[in-house]
């Protein structure tokens, strides 16, 4: 597997969340309470809005625009809503942050 | 004519006696009372848990003025009756006013007793008595420093801990060798001490006073061993005594108390005493259940109603301290016609204790596990033949003839005259009869028709039981939503006890609380960030992950992610400079939509939020600062033209929304706070619809508040008429604040005043002037640490994370 490397895991507060530009579209790099790091799609199943700018919870986020709780581990919605939103592999070395590429890639074929 | 009846104290025996009264004769009697306390009626023992914070002094007031002006009764608050003429039947207060009477009534109660140290005058030294104590307590807690309390009885174990809740070093000094010698065993009392120092607080037993120093204030407790204890406050609670100077100088009977017959007359047959003051068959008494047995007595005598007589009898003992469960009744000391049943178990804290003569239960000592007290109260009450359940009689209800060991069950098993409210006397059965009867659903309504569960509160567990037993699956406990799914708790409970433990950061709350989430939700976060905010201005660090999106990056996020921006434009004037930096930084960013808004501000959406940051120095440039279009907090304050320039213009309401606005802006609220000043009744600010309003009149400034143009549509109401546009500032400004203290999160005032009612609002900050200048101050305090403009701070690198992707990838593999 490809790994890319986007940074470190202190560039994300945590309970909090960054992005990752890619040509697909953006990728929502989390970090949990307790230092776990989760990547998904920047795109709740919904209506599209931006994850990255959510509440973390627990491994979950609720999406800004209308407060669907989206798993970070397995990308699908929580509770009564359907629907589910890509996961990205991720790489935790030390302090440094990978990404896999043929994600990336797999989507843009 | 009615007879005249004077009262001296108004404390809980005579509030109760008059209850009664009303209700067997009610207009038998013109009412008058003389009460020493500032204040109405409220109930003594839940002073403790106002001490700890658990309560405020209004959720235990038992009649509001608003009752003395229903029964007609004149109340004169603060007024110490100095003499009773008996020859001419009248009383006279210390501030002159002279009163006649046919029947009098001496309920004066008791004053703590002062151990006669030196040092015992000393400013530090308090005792607990009334609220003035609790409030002088509670002053000196701020200081977070050290506090003696001596004596470790009921009383001072209450106010132990309930200033060890507020944050001070507490040691309790104890002349005997354990704690409530006089209600608990030894054995208890040492599970008691054992338990009270598990909370932090130091006991000292066979500590005896020496004196207590200092100069000019107390510093310490010197003891009789030479031990010396500093310390800051020191409060005497070692006992009681009767009230009784007045009734003495009058020249009636007194012993310990003011010596009365069994129908609580005094040896003058047109003067009656009831309460602590009052001592009858050799007893004196200062637990509530005999107190308001003796006002059931004394009102039936002045009802003529019936021939009721007051009949000594035993009243259990239980501790008000939260965590801390202990019973004791009755006789438990050893003699060789007794027996004991005991039962202990070290690890989980419990020790039962019941004494038997002649098979019949006499006394009781029950720790850490006392749900079967009543149960053995009612056996010891009817003096029950035990025999039978020996085996298994210290296990409690639960255990005998076979029932199941659900509580619901031994409430059920109760029968209908078990006592259920030991201070007030309440059956099992009145208590049923009453729901089925009046179509009660809930405890409040219990407590208002019975009064079971409406002093200590020790029995609302059974009282809860009995509903449910009443009514089935129809009664519903969980009346308090909780804030969400992370807790049990409703926000009122969350907030208050915010403010009682102290807590002070998220993880704080969320451990002391019981949090079920490690980490809560986007419901509970943000709520909880806003109550440590508003709580804590200058200790709490306010939490970014906790907030949403908009408040995290001071824009409003848009459907399709991007955000929207709104200047602060003052009261909603603007001027050519401040256009003309708009127009250039819409040009620069290429910015899509320009709008107005309905609160007299400009619009500006579809900004990248990448932009944010450079849109906002190019706006600082020009000398805007956030418009807080996206806070629950101050949004705008609209104005309209006013004296001015409109020629219907009774006030510069312009000028007075600027200052406003200028005083609160970036201040937090539980929800969005939208404000308007009008200059005339014409009302073109549309200030009858908002939040808070102003209506400028000839004579001054009409204040309005509580209105709505969202989801609902509701006109404001009038809180009051100022006559400066000062008065009118502090007016909004308490208002604000004590919605900021009080409201829930994401409450509007609208719906927090439907919750609270305009009369409390009214009351608070129109009518106390005092109490809104606290208000008026604390905000004044928390803006200190408010008024910091957002955009400007993160356009000189605050929270840069946010506004930037953290990397960009594959780029170039895609041009490939």
């Amino acid at each position: 597997m490809n790994w890319i490397a986007i940074g470190s895991i202190a560039d994300i507060p945590p309970r909090g969340a960054r992005c990752v530009a890619t040509p697909q579209g953006k990728i929502a790099v989390f970090r949990t309470a307790d230092d776990q790091v989760f990547a998904i799609e920047d795109h709740c199943p919904h209506k599209g809005g931006p994850l990255s700018q959510g509440i973390v919870h627990g491994a979950a986020v609720t999406c800004p625009l209308h407060n669907w709780v989206i798993s970070l581990e397995t990308g699908k919605a929580l509770g009564a809503d359907e629907g589910s939103v890509r996961t990205i592999p991720v790489k935790v070395e030390g302090e440094r942050l990978f990404i896999a590429l043929e994600a990336l890639a797999s989507k843009a074929a | 004519m009615s007879e005249k009846l004077v009262i001296i104290g108004n404390g809980m025996a005579p509030g109760r006696m008059l209850e009664h009264l009303l209700e067997a004769a009610p207009d038998r009697y013109s009412v008058t009372i003389f009460n020493a306390e500032p204040r109405v009626n409220y109930d003594r023992i839940m002073l403790s848990p106002v001490l700890s914070g658990e309560k405020a002094f209004e959720e235990i007031v038992i009649h509001g003025d608003g009752w003395y002006i229903k029964h007609g009764i004149t109340l004169y608050k603060g007024h110490k009756i100095v003499a009773i003429d008996r020859e001419a039947r009248t009383v006279t207060s210390d501030h002159g006013v002279t009163e006649s009477y046919d029947q009098l009534v001496i309920a004066t109660g008791s004053v703590p007793f002062i151990i006669p140290v030196p040092g015992k005058d000393l400013p530090g030294v308090l005792t607990y008595r009334d609220l003035d104590d609790v409030n002088a307590m509670l002053l000196a807690a701020q200081s977070r420093a050290k506090a003696i309390v001596i004596g470790g009885g009921l009383l001072g174990l209450e106010a132990a801990a309930g200033l060890k809740e507020r944050g001070m070093d507490v040691t309790v000094l104890h002349v005997m060798p354990t704690l409530m010698e006089r209600q608990l065993d030894p054995a208890a009392g040492y599970l008691l001490q054992k338990a009270v120092e598990a909370r932090g607080i130091k006991v000292m037993p066979k500590a005896n006073t020496k004196a207590i120093f200092g100069n000019g204030k107390v510093e310490g407790v010197e003891l009789m061993d030479g031990t010396v204890i500093p310390a800051t406050l020191v409060v005497m609670a070692v006992g009681i005594r009767p009230s009784i100077a007045l009734a003495k100088e009058a020249g009636l009977e007194v012993n310990r108390g003011i010596v009365v017959d069994d129908r609580m007359q005094t040896s003058d047959p047109a003067i009656m005493a009831l309460g602590e003051c009052a001592e009858v068959g050799g007893h004196v008494y200062g637990l509530v259940a005999p107190l308001y047995e003796m006002a059931r007595v004394a009102a039936a005598r002045l009802a003529d109603s019936e021939d009721r007589r007051f009949v000594h009898s035993d009243t259990p003992t239980k501790l008000k301290v939260t965590g801390i469960d202990l019973y004791s009744l009755g006789d438990f000391a050893d003699g060789d016609d007794r027996e004991e049943i005991i039962l202990r178990d070290a690890s989980a804290g419990i020790y039962k204790r019941v004494v038997l003569q002649d098979n019949r239960i006499i006394g009781t000592v029950l720790f850490g596990e006392t749900a079967d007290g009543a149960w053995f109260n009612d056996l010891k009450k009817k003096a029950t033949d035990i025999s039978e359940m020996r085996d298994t009689l210290i296990f409690g209800q639960a255990f005998q003839g076979g029932t199941s060991s659900d509580p619901l069950a031994a409430v059920a098993a109760l029968a209908d005259d078990a006592e259920i409210c030991g201070c007030n006397g309440v059956c099992k059965g009145k208590i049923t009869g009453a729901i089925t009867g009046k179509g009660l659903t809930g405890l409040d309504d219990v407590r208002a028709h019975t009064k079971a569960s409406a002093s200590c509160g020790s029995c609302t567990g059974l009282v809860e039981q009995l509903l449910k037993l009443t009514l089935g699956d129809t009664y519903n406990p969980a009346a308090v939503q909780p804030m969400c799914g992370c807790t049990s708790l409703g926000h009122d409970d969350v907030r208050r006890l915010i403010k009682a433990k102290g807590l002070k950061t998220i993880p704080a709350v969320m451990q002391e609380l019981e949090w079920k989430t490690s980490c809560g939700c986007a419901k509970c976060r943000p709520a909880l960030n806003y109550y440590l905010v508003c709580d804590w201005p200058d200790q709490y660090a306010d939490d970014y992950q906790s907030r949403f999106i908009n408040e995290r990056v001071h824009a409003n996020i848009q459907k399709d992610g991007t955000y929207s921006v709104v200047p602060r434009m003052w009261g909603g004037v603007t001027s050519a400079g401040e256009l003309r930096a708009i127009a250039d930084v819409v040009d620069k960013f290429r910015i899509p939509t320009v709008k107005v808004t309905g609160g007299q501000r400009i619009d500006m959406l579809g900004i990248r939020k990448e932009d944010l940051p450079a849109v906002w120095a190019d706006l600082g440039k020009a000398g805007f600062v956030s418009g807080h279009a996206y806070a629950k907090g101050l949004r705008t304050v609209k104005t309209c033209v006013g004296s001015d320039w409109c020629r219907f213009g009774t006030q510069d309401s312009t000028g007075l929304g600027i200052r406003i606005e200028k005083f609160m802006w970036g201040s937090w609220t539980p929800a969005k706070v939208k404000m308007a000043v009008s200059g005339c009744p014409r009302n073109c600010a549309e200030a009858t619809c908002k939040d808070v309003g102003v209506v400028c009149v000839d004579s001054g400034y009409e204040i309005h508040f509580a209105g709505a143009a969202g989801l609902d549509i509701k006109g404001t109401e009038v809180l009051g008429l100022v006559k400066t546009e000062d008065e009118a500032l502090e007016v909004i400004v308490a208002l604000v604040q004590m919605y900021r203290e009080q409201a829930r999160y994401l409450e509007r005032i609208y719906k927090w005043v439907k919750r609270i009612g305009t009369a409390e609002i009214r009351r608070q900050i129109l009518d106390d002037v005092e109490k809104r200048r606290t208000y008026f101050e604390r905000f004044v305090f928390s803006q200190k640490f408010a008024q910091v403009d957002p955009w400007s701070e993160r356009v000189s690198g605050k929270d840069k994370h946010e506004f930037r992707p953290m990397a960009s990838v594959g780029f170039a593999e895609a041009a490939e």
